[in-house]
């Protein structure tokens, strides 16, 4: 049907019926919350693998290895527990929000997702798939079917911060995601981290992450952002906040997620 | 992937579970599961706040989980299974306990969300024993409350996870004043069979959407209908201001009424309505609004009040020179010479924004033509004032109208203004078919009332000895595009500038200027909660340029009962704002000790402030008459009719009317009927507004309800001190050693059904002011004063308020629980307007933008009821539903200013606000230093 007539898809609605606003729906609808292929998360090798109907919920309750805490935050932040139970980890990517709270520590996870049509299956970067804002390489007669997360720091460190004007139900005026791997020597072996909010496509903060490399995790790991690091973001003003607080916080915030993971390494 | 599901516009058959039973629909299948369990399968306990996930309001259960029903479609439930509130009960005991619970915590108000609180509650316990409080708050942490704070319904919720022992939940005694008695409505609240404005459709009856301008002004030209109608069939009507019979002009100030049902040629704000369309109700809901026949031409708009008070700034009304709509103006003593007298003088200006109520239950109702008589059956807050309107409105006699107020799910004083009503009178009125209405969340944010933005500016001076000597107080309301309640801000704001204290000196000039924007009009305080942020931050600066601390700075200049007022009034007695303040003594000394010891050896970037703000307000209409009539009557069966006029808008006019009732009969609660405030039944108890219905409506009650036993007493011919057992249709009159029975059956009864009849009406006593403004405005005023303590992280500028102590003189307290839920909810409501809440209109319409306080935001609040009787009020009562509101929001900015000694002068205090306002501090510091 998608092939052939294109169409909206609906699977947890959780962004299909904000969107309409006022209005009716309008034009063809392709249900996908009933396919069990779509589902479930599974572990191999090389990658874990998360459906793209899964839910947050489900993402919550996970048996995900360490370096996934990040992302189960992220998770636990979204909507409230209504909309855990419904939204879906490939809607939320679908619908490519500058605020989705699920991108910052999905792209910390180095993630790769899956998109399958009739005329086969494509596999890109993550950060490669989502390419403005609401905008993302997904065909009209594409759907994304699988979240690939690479196995390779599963026993690093995570941690994702969320900066909204109220407890719950917010929109994050900046948030931030970081994922951080020592060796034996306990420095940094691997880190990666992310802004979202602050740019039409939240953002890996690669200079901040070469800096960070084979320094000693410690409290000290936040005293090596420079404001510098954070110069590829782009924040606007919006109802939520002026575009100088965000890359202000955004600085603040990527030191305390520095700081939390040191704590926990 | 055989299970792909295209959805179309056709409609399909199929079964799920709900509530244990099995049931076929017949739908499109992208309909909303809210949507069908409502109108298709008449389950309304489920309610629609936002139909965006936004409010969690429509929360069922779908396989045991908790879902916003707004959000999934139903053709995505096939062979699943749904809960509604509705089926709860069929999962005892858990469920009885919770609904227990809620009752007996006060839990529920308006009861909009108490089905959506109700099933996510169910979902928690259901899989966690005893959940923890960060459980519940998470829990409950996507259902938006607007009116109860949260904190009670957190308690009930935990109350019922420990399987404690349950209390009775009613008296059956006489003498109900004082007790904590269950809310007498709460049953239908916790049940979810409340009927509220949404809640009940008229077999037949036609659906309606309104055309309303997408610009804050623009003119436009109507044009051709008769294509339009042929092209969308089922639409059967369009309605414009031609159509209009009567006077096409109302307004809650019959003296200012300016507003059109639609606008002509030009519309003055976004969202002003231009044509109504009705029909079949599915071709209207589907209806693309966008293809209706209508051109603008946007033209250049009003938005703030300099623009409207610039030179040559176009006339928004041609008889409003300058775009004032009205002012207000309070002078006592010598207000320059005392100010330059002064040993300490402060100044500052303040400025707040657009406000809005966000009642979890949007604007809906409908109206059915019978005869030449209209019924409408809506939300609101004020039934005789929206029979007078639409009687004017349909040039017929207001006795032709008869108002069915619904149940109120959040008022908060915007469902003062009509809404649907006028559109729903005039289609049912022309087509002789009911007609419906409901509001969008969109179009309630686009189209209702605000709270009006203030800019105030003001100046106080006190003597080295710490006493006020002058108060001079500008404000300017931005009031939108028609009159509404501005003028009452601009009148009810000078009378109360100075604070609950003694200025000899005192100057306060107010006006509500005209603007191309939504009318601003009441909310919850009119315009006092905005004044208390200034005079209530500018008093702290007095008080910390002097070296005194700031609560007792306000103890000492204190209004008491013999000082006067600053228009002159000296109350006698019943002044307990000083008891207020030094309820607070304790509390506020040891968390000022505890924050500066946390802040003196701190090292993170926390820090922590405590602040205090007092408040008085007076209860009922400034000046004018704002009369109440209660009629009552003994019934045959020996219970008592209660006519009870004032509309319970969660409140809880209801409970406490009828506490002060059986009072004075002296007979217990249980043998009491309540009849609803329709107009055709129930004499006029006025508005649900400015705090008046405990004061003005239980006191006509109390009067009518004393008259009621006195008749009883002389037809069973028994002494004052006897004993009446209601309750039975025979009487039993215990008088000293005699018992004797009087028989009701045989009587004779009146025009009403009732063998005896009582009515009484009470005006509260007042003067007019004269042109200085000094009299007596109001016949009593409520007093109160709140410490907030809170943490505020320098380098992100947010907020977290951790504990509110709130001493409230309430006279006397009725009902204590329902007092503590007014207070919670006031506080809730003033947090959210000091640290997240500002309304823009044309962005933001929906509640994911614009933020009200959740769960998780408020702190415990500590409630302290203070009891200084008014003479006037009914055994001393006073209103507690405006002044819970007032303290919170200064309190926090003065506790934002004992962290970080930086005032923050426009609100709300959002985190990019506060973190600039310390980096500029921090780049003057550096300049200092320099």
């Amino acid at each position: 049907m998608l092939a052939t007539r294109g169409g909206q898809i609906l699977a947890g609605g959780t962004d299909f019926f904000p969107a309409l606003g006022d209005r009716a729906v309008r034009g063809d609808v392709v249900d996908i919350s009933s396919v069990g292929e779509l589902r479930g998360i599974t572990f191999d090798s090389n990658y874990i693998t998360i459906g793209g109907l899964t839910t947050w919920a489900e993402i919550i309750k996970a048996p995900f290895p360490r370096c996934f805490e990040g992302l189960k935050a992220a998770a636990r932040e979204i909507g409230g527990i209504q909309i855990q139970n419904r939204g879906t980890i490939a809607g939320n990517l679908c619908n490519a929000s500058p605020a989705a709270d699920s991108v910052p520590p999905l792209l910390a996870l180095d993630t790769e997702v899956e998109l399958i049509s009739r005329h086969g299956t494509r596999r890109m970067a993550l950060a490669d798939f989502i390419v403005g804002n609401r905008k993302t390489l997904r065909q009209p007669d594409e759907i994304l079917s699988r979240i690939l997360i690479p196995r390779k720091v599963e026993n690093a460190s995570s941690t994702f911060l969320k900066l909204g004007a109220r407890r719950y139900l917010v929109i994050s005026i900046v948030m931030v995601a970081a994922v951080i791997q020592n060796d034996e020597a306990h420095r940094v072996s691997a880190a990666r981290v992310s802004v979202g909010s602050c740019s039409a496509v939240a953002i890996r903060l690669a200079e901040l992450e070469q800096a960070l490399i084979g320094s000693p995790l410690t409290k000290g790991l936040s005293s090596l952002v420079r404001p510098e690091h954070l110069r590829n973001l782009s924040p606007i003003a919006d109802l939520r906040a002026t575009s100088i607080y965000r890359k202000d916080a955004a600085f603040h915030l990527v030191q305390r997620a520095l700081n939390i993971c040191a704590r926990g390494a | 992937m055989s299970t792909i599901a295209p959805m179309s516009a056709t409609k399909i058959q199929l079964k799920f579970s709900l509530n244990n039973r099995e049931v076929w629909v017949t739908s499109r299948p992208e309909e909303r599961l809210s949507k069908v369990l409502r109108e298709q399968l008449g389950l309304t306990g489920t309610k629609v706040g936002c139909d965006a996930g936004d409010c969690g309001a429509c929360t069922v259960l779908l396989d045991h989980e908790p879902v916003c029903s707004c959000l999934v479609a139903i053709g995505q439930i096939e062979n699943h299974s749904v809960t509604t509130v509705e089926g709860l009960k069929s999962r005892p005991p858990l469920f009885d306990r919770l609904q227990h619970s809620f009752l007996e915590h006060g839990a529920a108000q308006c009861g909009a969300c108490t089905p959506g609180m109700l099933v996510s509650a169910t979902a928690l316990l259901e899989g966690s024993s005893s959940p923890s409080e960060a459980a519940v708050m998470d829990a409950i942490g996507g259902v938006l409350c607007r009116c109860t704070g949260y904190r009670k319904i957190i308690d009930a919720i935990l109350d019922a996870a420990s399987n404690s022992p349950r209390h009775k939940l009613t008296s059956d005694s006489a003498g109900s004043v004082g007790q904590r008695i269950v809310r007498l409505d709460g049953k239908k609240k916790v049940e979810g069979t409340e009927i509220f404005g949404a809640d009940q459709i008229p077999p037949a009856s036609l659906g309606l959407r309104v055309v309303r301008c997408p610009y804050d002004r623009a003119e436009f030209r109507l044009g051709d209908f008769a294509d339009f109608l042929a092209n969308h069939p089922g639409v059967e009507s369009v309605f414009t201001w031609k159509d209009v019979p009567g006077e096409d002009c109302y307004g809650v100030i019959p003296r200012f009424a300016d507003q059109p049902i639609f606008a002509r040629s030009e519309a003055r704000h976004r969202g002003e309505a231009v044509a109504a369309l009705v029909g079949d109700p599915e071709v209207i809901e589907a209806l693309d609004l966008s293809t209706f026949p209508v051109t603008w031409e946007e033209l250049p708009a009003i938005k703030t009040i300099d623009e409207a008070l610039a030179d040559g700034a176009p006339l928004i009304h041609a008889r409003r020179a300058n775009n004032v709509l009205t002012g207000g103006r309070v002078l006592r003593g010598d207000v320059d010479k005392a100010l330059a007298e002064s040993d300490v003088v402060v100044a500052d200006e303040f400025e707040t924004g657009f406000v809005e109520h966000a009642c979890i239950e949007p604007e809906a109702g409908f109206a059915v033509r019978i005869g030449d008589r209209i019924e409408i059956q809506a939300c609101t807050q004020s039934p005789y004032m929206d029979r007078a309107d639409i009687a004017k409105l349909l040039g017929i006699a207001d006795e032709a109208v008869r108002i069915i107020p619904a149940a109120v799910g959040g008022g908060f004083g915007t469902k003062l203004d009509l809404s649907v009503q006028p559109f729903i009178a005039l289609a049912a009125w022309r087509l002789k078919r009911p007609v419906r209405m409901v509001y969008s969340r969109v179009e309630s944010m686009m189209a209702t009332t605000k709270r009006h933005p203030a800019r105030m500016r003001c100046r106080a001076g006190a003597t080295k000895a710490g006493k006020l000597s002058a108060l001079d107080f500008t404000a300017d309301f931005n009031t939108g595009a028609y009159s509404s309640w501005g003028p009452t801000v601009a009148a009810r704001v000078p009378v109360h500038a100075s604070g609950p204290y003694f200025v000899p000196h005192y100057r306060a000039v107010t006006r509500a200027i005209h603007t191309n924007v939504v009318p601003a009009g009441a909310f919850r305080g009119f315009g006092v909660p905005q004044m208390a942020i200034a005079q209530e931050q500018l008093y702290d600066d007095l008080a910390i340029e002097l070296g005194i601390d700031p609560l007792e700075f306000r103890i000492l200049n204190a209004l008491d009962d013999r000082t006067p007022t600053v228009t002159g009034q000296v109350m006698g007695e019943g002044v307990g704002i000083r008891a207020c303040f030094e309820a607070l003594r304790a509390s506020w000394i040891a968390s000022r000790a505890k924050t500066a010891a946390f802040n003196a050896t701190t090292t993170g970037p926390i820090r922590r402030g405590v602040g205090v703000a007092g408040m008085w307000y007076g209860c009922g209409n400034t000046s004018l008459p704002n009369p109440s009539t209660v009629r009552i009557g003994l019934k045959p069966d020996g219970r008592i009719a209660l006519h009870q006029g004032a509309v319970d808008i969660g409140q809880g006019s209801n409970t406490i009317v009828t506490q002060l009732c059986a009072d004075a009969v002296r007979a217990p609660i249980d043998c009491f009927d309540l009849v609803s405030g329709d107009t055709s039944i129930t004499p006029d108890c006025g508005k649900t507004s400015a705090s008046r219905q405990t004061l003005v409506t239980g006191k006509a009650a109390y009067m009518a309800g004393t008259q009621l036993r006195a008749a009883v007493l002389k037809m069973a011919q028994a002494s004052d001190e006897a004993v009446v057992a209601f309750g039975d249709s025979t009487l039993i009159i215990h008088d000293g050693a005699i018992s004797r029975k009087c028989s009701l059956q045989d009587l004779p009864v009146d025009e009403y059904g009732y063998v005896i009849t009582s009515e009484e009406t009470f005006n509260p006593p007042t003067s007019a002011l004269d042109e200085n403004g000094q009299g007596n405005p109001y016949a009593v005023y409520g007093f109160g004063a709140h410490t907030a303590e809170i943490s505020l992280d320098i380098e992100l500028g947010t907020v977290k308020v951790l504990k509110v102590v709130a001493a409230h003189d309430v006279g006397r307290a009725i009902n204590p629980t329902l007092i503590e839920g007014q207070i919670e909810g006031g506080v809730a409501q003033g947090l959210g307007m000091a640290l997240m809440e500002e309304f823009f209109p044309g962005k933001g319409e929906n509640l994911h933008d614009y933020l009200i306080p959740t769960a998780g935001d408020m702190p415990p609040v500590e409630s302290i009821l203070i009891e200084y009787p008014s003479p006037i009020g009914p055994l001393g009562a006073k209103g507690i539903g405006e002044q819970a509101v007032i303290p919170t929001a200064p309190a926090i900015l003065n506790a934002i200013h004992n962290a970080i000694g930086i005032r923050i002068r426009r609100i709300p205090a959002s985190p990019d606000r506060i973190r600039a306002a310390i980096l500029a501090s921090q780049a003057n510091g550096v300049e200092h230093a320099r």
